[in-house]
């Protein structure tokens, strides 16, 4: 199953097209006015997939953050669709969840209050609303912060009650923006296991991204090159370090040889731009 | 399920914001002292008569007027008739300056053509001393309360509307767009993103709106009113009761500081966020 990184094509066949397709991009560009400049982002094609956790790497003003915010539904495509489960998906709503940099939170809800928010928007009845709230801050690990105000918690703690908050609304997938980006190392590493678990437990399509090439080999099972001027995806392959038995931990994947070298093939690959 | 986290993190303990090493209520005591000091200083002056009691009537003299005044009211009307006139034209002035101002401050911050539309009214009226126009008030309404609550409000509309416009304004975008992909959208984003986002924004406002208003509501009960705490102190003034208008002047500024305290608490309570720095 471990395929190796291909270095060549441009535009590579999906990873595993035997499981039914969620979420397609078709075709997207953008082009910010005026109109001759060249496109941030050019001719994106992209399938993602059931409990895929896909890295998106890339330097900065690749567009990555453009693409997050197209699948969102922030900004409108110049050109191209986004299809979720066969729907185009054009304006945000809750199908597609969004964890961003900071974490975002409601400061004037608690916890358990920002956790309901999506489901109150739902029209979910506040008892079955208060009990997968509990059951969500469970998952992350808050279930003691749950009626503290936002402002009370520590930058790791708020991350995860953000993440808890996206989840609630059981979207199709969940997009992350370098969410850790912010944090201390140590804090980090602990949001980054902790992630994983999340994923494993939650088998939901993730798409994170990140300008981390560590990052990226610890988490992903898949992983997207972009490079800039015009945006576009360069490469797109399995994780060869993922294995879907067996999760290793982090000291072990940092440890492998095989890790050390794909460290270095993709650094002087992203450094190449 | 087991919590999937096993790196505790200490959650933050909330600042207090007193300088290093001394207790906080140490300035309260400096206060009061000051306070007392003054009163002292009041006292000494009358008893010793430096000054004519017509200028400065001694805190005896003054007690024995509030005493007065409580029992048989000041000119056919009860002290508390005269608090109430007043209070209740800052009340309704301010309710209606809220529930029109806010809405109205908020939707012009996200519509650009909107706050086009009222900008030039608002900026034309808002620098104005409301004593200007409230001789036309008057002429329009009479010297009864709609005038009154009238001009009130419209003092107390700009503070609000302009807090509002610029507030609305400065709501992160990524709050937005994250209610958004939480399923917010159309009315229920106004009401459980960008109101209470503003709100301690609008609180500040409202402070500022309520001392504009006090500070034109006596000015105004003095040029026309047959009531009211500030017409009490200027009808005194006619009679040379120099210890009523004492009264007058402390009971205004001991309400304006309740007024105050209440609305500070009011924030201390409703967004308790906005006390980090």
């Amino acid at each position: 199953m471990i395929a190796t990184p291909t270095f060549t094509s441009h535009h590579s066949e999906p990873v595993h097209a035997n499981r039914s397709t969620q979420i397609i991009v078709d075709q997207v560009s953008l082009t910010y006015r005026p109109a001759w400049e060249e496109p941030v982002l050019d001719q994106i094609n992209l399938e993602l997939e059931q409990s895929e956790l896909v890295c998106v790497l890339g330097p900065s003003g690749c567009g990555k953050t453009s693409l997050l915010h197209i699948l969102a539904g922030y900004i409108p495509p110049t050109r191209g669709t986004v299809r979720i489960n066969g729907k185009e998906h054009k304006a945000p709503n809750s199908s597609v969840g969004v964890v961003f940099q900071h974490a975002n939170l409601f400061p004037w809800l608690s916890i358990a209050g920002n956790v309901e928010f999506g489901m109150k928007m739902k029209g979910i009845p506040k008892p079955l609303r208060k009990e997968k709230a509990a059951h969500y801050l469970q998952l992350v690990g808050l279930q003691e912060a749950a009626s503290k105000l936002p402002h009370q918690l520590s930058g790791g703690m708020k991350q995860r009650a953000a993440i808890a908050r996206t989840l609630a609304t059981d979207p199709s997938i969940v997009l992350m923006d370098e969410p850790f980006s912010a944090l201390d190392a140590l804090t980090r590493e602990s949001m980054q296991i902790h992630v994983r678990e999340l994923w494993a437990k939650t088998q939901k399509c993730i798409m994170f991204i990140t300008h981390d090439v560590d990052e990226a080999l610890l988490l992903s099972s898949r992983i997207l090159i972009m490079h800039a001027r015009p945006g576009r995806i360069v490469q797109d392959f399995r994780n060869p370090l993922y294995s879907e038995n067996k999760a290793r931990n982090f000291n072990e994947l940092r440890a492998d040889r095989q890790f050390l070298e794909l460290r270095e093939s993709l650094l002087s690959h992203i450094a190449s731009v | 399920m087991r919590p999937a986290i096993s790196v505790k993190e200490k959650p933050k303990h909330s600042r207090s914001i007193a300088r290093k090493g001394v207790h906080p209520y140490i300035y309260r005591g400096i206060s009061a002292s000051a306070v007392i000091v003054a009163g002292l200083l009041w006292w000494l002056i009358s008893s010793l008569h430096v000054v004519s009691s017509l200028f400065m009537p001694s805190p005896a003299e003054v007690w024995a007027a509030f005493l007065e005044i409580i029992k048989d009211g000041y000119k056919g009307e009860t002290l508390l008739g005269h608090i109430g006139a007043s209070l209740w034209r800052l009340f309704v002035a301010i309710s209606i300056a809220f529930v029109t101002a806010v809405p109205l401050g908020i939707l012009c911050g996200r519509f650009r053509w909107l706050q086009a539309i009222f900008d030039p009214f608002v900026e034309f009226y808002r620098p104005l001393p409301p004593l200007a126009y409230y001789s036309l008030l008057v002429l329009w309404f009479g010297i009864e309360d709609t005038s009154k609550i009238l001009l009130l409000f419209l003092s107390a509309f700009a503070p609000l509307f302009i807090t509002s416009v610029y507030s609305v304004q400065r709501v992160p975008k990524d709050r937005i767009s994250g209610a958004t992909s939480l399923g917010a959208k159309g009315w229920s984003l106004y009401i459980y993103i960008i109101f209470p986002s503003c709100l301690p924004d609008l609180l500040t406002a409202l402070r500022t709106a309520v001392g504009v208003a006090y500070s034109t509501l006596v000015a105004a009960e003095m040029v026309a009113a047959i009531s009211g705490i500030g017409w009490m102190v200027l009808d005194a003034s006619k009679f040379l009761r120099s210890d009523v208008i004492y009264v007058g002047i402390i009971i205004m500024g001991v309400i304006a500081v309740l007024i105050d305290v209440l609305i500070r608490s009011a924030m201390h309570k409703w967004c308790p966020w906005t006390e980090q720095s």
